[in-house]
């Protein structure tokens, strides 16, 4: 099975053709929506038809809590792989600016190698799939969606059940096996946009520093990398930044036959690689 | 002390012979029950050091989210699974033979539900947290359908096991005398609901147990299909698979009736019930088991062949590792010990004996868990970008808790038998009445010819 898949360009960020992002904690696809009816429907039972009308009005729910009332915006990363060397520096920053357990690499790298038998290095973060199977299969509503397009992970609801990290298709999902060694130096209170410290026993993994990027700051990853590779964007606005250039979003993605991880899964991720020249992209 | 023959009335041995664990369990009763609950308590000590400590001590990790506690929920609900399904397929088909063993395997369907079930908290990170299930479920999850399958089976497992229980307690309320006890006898009153074996009576519990034995039968095929989608509803390699529902309710099917033979046969020596149970009980039951592990066979035939031969990257990986790299040894040790030996050992006249019997389901027992792990860990630690693999370490914690669960269900068993029948009394005398011929030789001849 390949991890890439080229599809023509245009169908990729012809934006008119991706859904508008909801303001509602949890998106429903239609098909989890019959899913829903279907498993309300053969449960015949009160207490969890009870329980997901008292959820949907849930005024704790995270996606509420400090929500300023900016437009929504509809986040994407653009991976550059012909820039990256593979220092890891992206994955280092992560971790100690999230105060994250070695083990925890929200951001991997990892040195592949294509069917030349040439060596590449291949960050991976959460996709923030705007069709997750992650938050389609969360028992509890604990992995949600923000407003803009985010999977988000609320540990004070996660039951650790690791479902999640069996649909995740990209290993981007974390377990806090023990209780973790590292804490941020003042105690605050995690909040699913900056889960720090790690709650043991749930899952995390990488929040695209929803924390920095919804107060028009960088994300770590792409603040420590050296060589530019990574870009952050919205789909609406139609730019990227790496830090240094600005580029319109779409062009770049179409000019520089950007693809997305295992398209074939049909998780539309929000994180675009641009391959090396004409390498084969088939590993 | 003890009834006397006398005071059992009618069917005065079998009477006697189904009470004996309820008034004397035996010497031996006492030593193993208190080794069994030794090891209970063990891995309930166990499982509070896992809590302290964190899930790690289970031997968990990143690139091996799931392992032993997964393939225990799947095995241990899977044997609960043939017990009840026995049961009521013979009692819908009206097998007769089945009125001695149909306890034990109703018994063993709600211990082993219990005790699988258990799996589903034990693997949890948060298990305090698990009344969100009921309170902000996503119905979406697959695991939620979980919750609400097994507490559904859970009730109707209970139910079976009681319905037919009804007239038996009836007979325990009426012959055990003061000999049982305060609490037994109050036990025997309330759950006798006043059963008088009046024909209303009869005729009302005989349409529940039919119903609810036609229930049970679709409760039982949701209850593993559904634990089979939680894993084929994600697109892992390996699980992501159509046959998954079927191939698990199969695959639950041959284990359970497989332990049926096994408890059936440990029973029937430690209380001594051969009179009732011979090897004509244990040779139908190897057939069932027998059949049932060739449908198991012709489908992990079937998935290795179809995602073998086509041999896409991720699917590739699983078919290798099984058939020839690290899981080889586990899974043709598998195909050998716990399929075909068991097949052949039930088929073969030459050993058509008890013990080789048992040994099959020993053995057919024992490899379906092997198999479960087999399917949960290869896909659970295969690497799904790069070419790592994880690996799951088998630490004594897991390894206590496995063996507590599995000490659980013969005293669970254990218990049961020390309040209600083992023997279902009242369907064996039931069957007996319907077997023996009326006295047609007794009627005057052409008597009615002539008018």
């Amino acid at each position: 099975m390949r991890y890439f898949t080229l599809t023509a360009q245009s169908d990729r960020v012809d934006l008119a053709e991706l859904p508008q992002v909801g303001d509602s904690a949890v998106r429903m696809s239609r098909r989890q929506a019959l899913l829903a009816l279907a498993a309300a429907g053969g449960a015949l039972a009160a207490g969890p038809l009870l329980g997901a009308l008292v959820q949907g009005s849930d005024p704790a729910d995270p996606t509420h809590q400090g929500m300023e009332p900016l437009p929504p915006r509809r986040w994407a990363m653009v991976i550059d792989l012909r820039r990256c060397d593979g220092c890891k520096k992206c994955t280092e920053a992560c971790q100690a600016k999230h105060y994250l357990p070695p083990q925890q690499e929200w951001i991997k790298v990892y040195t592949l190698r294509d069917r030349t038998g040439a060596e590449f290095n291949m960050p991976r973060l959460c996709m923030h799939c705007e069709d997750a199977p992650c938050v389609r299969v969360c028992p509890v509503t604990a992995t949600f969606v923000d407003r803009d397009g985010l999977v988000l992970v609320d540990q004070d609801k996660c039951i650790g059940c690791r479902l999640c990290m069996a649909a995740c298709p990209y290993e981007a999902r974390y377990f806090n096996w023990t209780e973790p060694k590292t804490r941020p130096p003042l105690p605050t209170k995690a909040t699913p946009e900056f889960p720090s410290p790690q709650q043991r026993g749930t899952v995390g993994k990488c929040v695209l520093c929803v924390h920095n990027i919804k107060f028009g700051q960088l994300p770590y990853c792409l603040e420590a990398c050296t060589m530019g590779a990574i870009y952050i964007g919205d789909l609406d606005a139609d730019v990227a930044t790496n830090g240094t250039e600005t580029v319109r979003l779409s062009s770049f993605l179409s000019e520089n036959n950007a693809i997305r991880l295992k398209e074939e899964l049909n998780t539309k991720p929000r994180v675009w690689y641009i391959p090396g020249h004409g390498e084969d992209l088939e590993w | 002390m003890v009834a006397t023959a006398a005071e059992f009335g009618e069917g005065a041995a079998l009477r006697a012979a189904a009470f004996r664990p309820v008034q004397t369990p035996g010497r031996w009763f006492w030593p193993v029950f208190a080794a069994l609950g030794a090891l209970v308590a063990v891995a309930a000590a166990a499982y509070g050091y896992q809590l302290l400590a964190g899930l790690w001590v289970a031997g968990y990790g990143d690139a091996a989210f799931y392992g032993i506690y997964e393939a225990n929920l799947v095995a241990f609900i899977g044997v609960s699974y043939g017990g009840a399904l026995v049961s009521a397929v013979l009692r819908l088909t009206n097998a007769r033979w089945r009125a001695p063993i149909t306890r034990m395997a109703e018994a063993m369907a709600l211990v082993s539900l219990v005790v699988g079930g258990s799996f589903a908290i034990i693997h949890l990170g948060r298990p305090e947290r698990i009344w969100q299930l009921v309170t902000r479920p996503q119905a979406a999850s697959p695991i939620v359908w979980d919750v609400i399958a097994i507490s559904t089976y859970l009730a109707a497992t209970l139910i079976f096991l009681y319905l037919p229980l009804i007239p038996d307690l009836a007979i325990a309320r009426d012959r055990l005398g003061p000999s049982a006890g305060r609490l037994r006898r109050a036990f025997y009153r309330v759950t006798a609901v006043g059963w008088t074996a009046t024909p209303a009576q009869r005729q009302r519990l005989n349409w529940s147990v039919g119903a609810i034995a036609i229930l049970i039968i679709p409760l039982a095929i949701t209850v593993h299909s559904v634990l089979a989608w939680a894993f084929s509803m994600t697109s892992r390699p390996g699980w992501h698979s159509t046959i998954f529902g079927p191939y698990f309710v199969i695959g639950a099917l041959y284990s359970g009736v497989a332990l049926v033979i096994v408890v059936v046969a440990a029973f029937r020596k430690a209380y001594r019930l051969e009179p009732y149970i011979g090897l004509p009980h244990f040779v139908s039951l190897a057939r069932i088991m027998a059949v049932l592990g060739g449908v198991y066979l012709y489908f992990t035939f079937s998935e290795m062949l179809t995602t073998g031969y086509v041999r896409t990257r991720e699917e590739a990986s699983i078919v290798a590792v099984l058939l020839e790299g690290s899981f080889a040894p586990a899974f043709w040790g598998f195909m050998i010990a716990g399929i075909l030996i068991p097949i052949a050992l039930s088929l073969v006249p030459a050993t058509r004996q008890v013990r080789y019997l048992v040994l099959a389901g020993v053995l057919a027992v024992v490899g379906m868990w092997l198999k479960r792990l087999l399917i949960t860990l290869p896909t659970a630690t295969a690497p799904l970008i790069g070419d790592v693999w994880g690996s799951v370490q088998f630490t004594w914690v897991a390894i206590v808790i496995t063996l507590g669960a599995t000490a659980a269900i013969p005293l669970g068993l254990m218990i049961i038998f020390r309040f209600v029948p083992i023997l279902a009394l009242d369907e064996m005398m039931e069957a007996d009445s319907r077997e023996l011929p009326q006295p047609v030789a007794e009627q005057p001849l052409g008597a009615e010819g002539v008018l």
